[in-house]
């Protein structure tokens, strides 16, 4: 049953060929057993699957259930859960227990998905490696001695390693995209705004946007259906009318108009990797579509400004956690300034102590113009970089990730290495895009991902276009060796 | 970025940095300004700070009690509350 996709498993579960409890007990037990090896889970939360998974049955067995119902899929461990421990990857929220779902759990649980439990993650999200998790790095199926990628690392092995077929996740500077391209899965950042951020703990809240990961586009857009909606209680939000991902996803691609960025394909750049990249953009040609080069002439200011926007966004987000309300709390403080600091110091890693410091340098008199409003101005200009783009192609194409994955502790600790792995995937990001990655290929027995990056609110074009290249290639079956 | 500038950052941001590790954090901290001040590059004049990516609004509601009462499930997961009250160290002698 693990072998299937989401699509398969619907399908499955109306044949009544197996019911949603045996799936979820099918799921429960290969995490049991094989999860030790890969760390992917921070919380599996077998009773509530097992309850969920009965009613879902009798959902199925009463007619007009929703797509997803019976489906088990986990939750990246930054979505508030009620009643289950939500830690973020972190110390400061190792004791948290929501009491109160996010928006996209909500809507999950509506349409009866499963929940399998909490995946792992680099803490509060930031990272590229899943190296900064309190609960321990999450191993790449594919080899373990390598990342996962990150931070959403945790949901991209549980689905690479088939200990789930689908899990939510986040991106902030390409956390989705980048853990898709190492894993060897399909992985889409919607359109910023375009998914609530409610109940999914802030790192970048002008950033921040939540989607999924899957082994196939077509599984994606079954689960973003169900994922996006609109939300009030999320200010930014966009009210924009909501589509059926997967109405469009047979659509031909004969006409449509590929991009290929200058800038993606220059120095630092693996040269297998490129090849493979190339190699999916000619097999785009043979559908029919037609490729010119362009330029982002912003895109080597992407990384820079984002450097300085994302921590000086995590610095006022993170200032919530004070000891005071809830999350960790030092022993015995001698006066309010000492619980302050020593529950913020305790509380979290080295990471995300650095961000902190770097937005709150950003952020400080005397400093404000030359860092933060510079950024935001670039920023402005990365986005004008796209909006010129898409005035002659229909989608943006080029590698998701500079490399497949590497190595435990191959950056050192050197952040700034660390940071540039992101370099393909936070201009992204900064313009508020979205963006999917689809595995195209092996290097080294490693997967590499194609990113495609489409215009505001064409996520159904991006799965209408990922699919369409799964249906003749089969990159996206390739299955780390070892999963049993 | 010496010791005394991350004791003035680390205070502002309230988080308490071990004597052991500020220089390790004062060097990645001068490193990651080394990548953000290539932004001096850019030309920038004349070009209006981007702070939303589809420049979006806040949107705004009626000024209306919608939300319950729900100041005991919040205060369950404090770490020390009396009388619906959040309990920190005294602050005024």
């Amino acid at each position: 049953m693990h072998k299937l996709t989401i699509a398969e498993l619907i399908q499955g579960l109306r044949n009544k060929d197996f019911s949603s409890v045996e799936l979820t007990r099918h799921y429960l037990d290969r995490i049991n057993r094989l999860d030790a090896t890969y760390n992917s889970y921070v919380t599996v939360t077998e009773e509530i699957a097992l309850q969920q998974a009965a009613a879902a049955d009798a959902r199925l067995a009463a007619g007009n259930a929703p797509a997803l119902c019976g489906v088990p899929i986990a939750h990246k461990d930054i979505f508030c859960t009620e009643g289950v421990r939500t830690s973020c990857g972190s110390k400061m929220l190792d004791n948290f227990v929501p009491p109160y779902n996010a928006t996209i759990v909500e809507n999950y649980l509506r349409d009866g998905a499963v929940m399998l439990g909490k995946v792992n993650m680099d803490e509060f999200a930031m990272g590229s490696s899943n190296e900064t998790s309190y609960y321990g790095p999450v191993k790449n199926p594919w080899d373990t001695n390598c990342v996962p990628g990150g931070s959403s690392g945790g949901s991209a092995a549980a689905v690479a390693a088939h200990l789930a077929p689908g899990a939510t996740a986040s991106d902030t500077g390409g956390s989705i995209r980048q853990p898709a391209s190492l894993c060897g899965l399909t992985g889409i950042k919607p359109t910023y705004g375009r998914v609530s951020r409610w109940g999914m703990i802030a790192f970048a809240s002008s950033l921040d946007q939540a989607g999924v990961l899957t082994r196939t586009a077509e599984d994606a857009a079954i689960m973003l259906n169900a994922m996006t909606s609109f939300d009030d209680k999320d200010s930014t939000c966009v009210d924009e009318p909501l589509s059926d991902h997967t109405a469009s996803l047979n659509e031909p691609l004969k006409g449509l108009r590929i991009g290929m960025p200058e800038q993606y394909f220059g120095e630092g750049l693996n040269p297998q990797t490129a090849e493979r990249v190339h190699a999916a953009i000619a097999e785009f040609e043979k559908l029919g579509a037609t490729v010119k080069s362009i330029s982002l002439p912003h895109s080597a200011l992407s990384v820079p400004a984002y450097y300085v926007i994302a921590p000086a966004e995590c610095s006022a987000n993170l200032s919530r956690f004070d000891g005071v309300r809830y999350g960790h709390r030092c022993d015995n403080p001698k006066d309010l300034e000492d619980l302050y600091k020593r529950s913020r110091g305790e509380g979290f890693g080295e990471e995300v102590k650095r961000r902190i410091l770097v937005g709150t340098y950003a952020l400080s008199a005397g400093y404000y113009d030359a860092y933060y409003r510079k950024a935001q101005q670039v920023r402005r200009l990365i986005k004008q970089d796209f909006v010129d783009a898409f005035a002659d192609v229909d989608v943006v194409m080029g590698p998701t990730a500079t490399s497949p994955a590497f190595a435990f502790g191959s950056k050192g600790d050197d952040p700034v290495a660390m940071y540039l792995e992101d370099i393909y995937t936070i201009a992204t990001n900064l313009a508020g895009l979205p963006g999917l990655s689809i595995p195209c290929g092996l290097v080294d027995n490693k997967p590499v991902g194609l990113q495609i990056i489409g215009n505001y609110f064409s996520e159904a074009k991006l799965l209408n276009v990922a699919h369409q290249f799964q249906q003749v290639t089969d990159f996206h079956q390739q299955t780390a060796p070892g999963i049993e | 970025m010496d010791r005394s500038d991350i004791a003035k950052l680390a205070h502002l941001a309230r988080i308490e940095i071990s004597d052991a590790t500020v220089d390790d954090v004062a060097r990645s901290i001068t490193d990651v300004l080394k990548l953000v001040d290539q932004l001096q590059s850019a030309d920038t004049q004349g070009i209006a700070p981007m702070a939303h990516p589809l420049d979006a609004v806040q949107r705004l509601r009626a000024d209306q009690v919608t939300e319950a009462d729900v100041r005991d499930a919040f205060q369950a997961i404090a770490p020390a509350t009396e009388d619906g009250l959040y309990l920190v160290p005294k602050v005024i002698d």
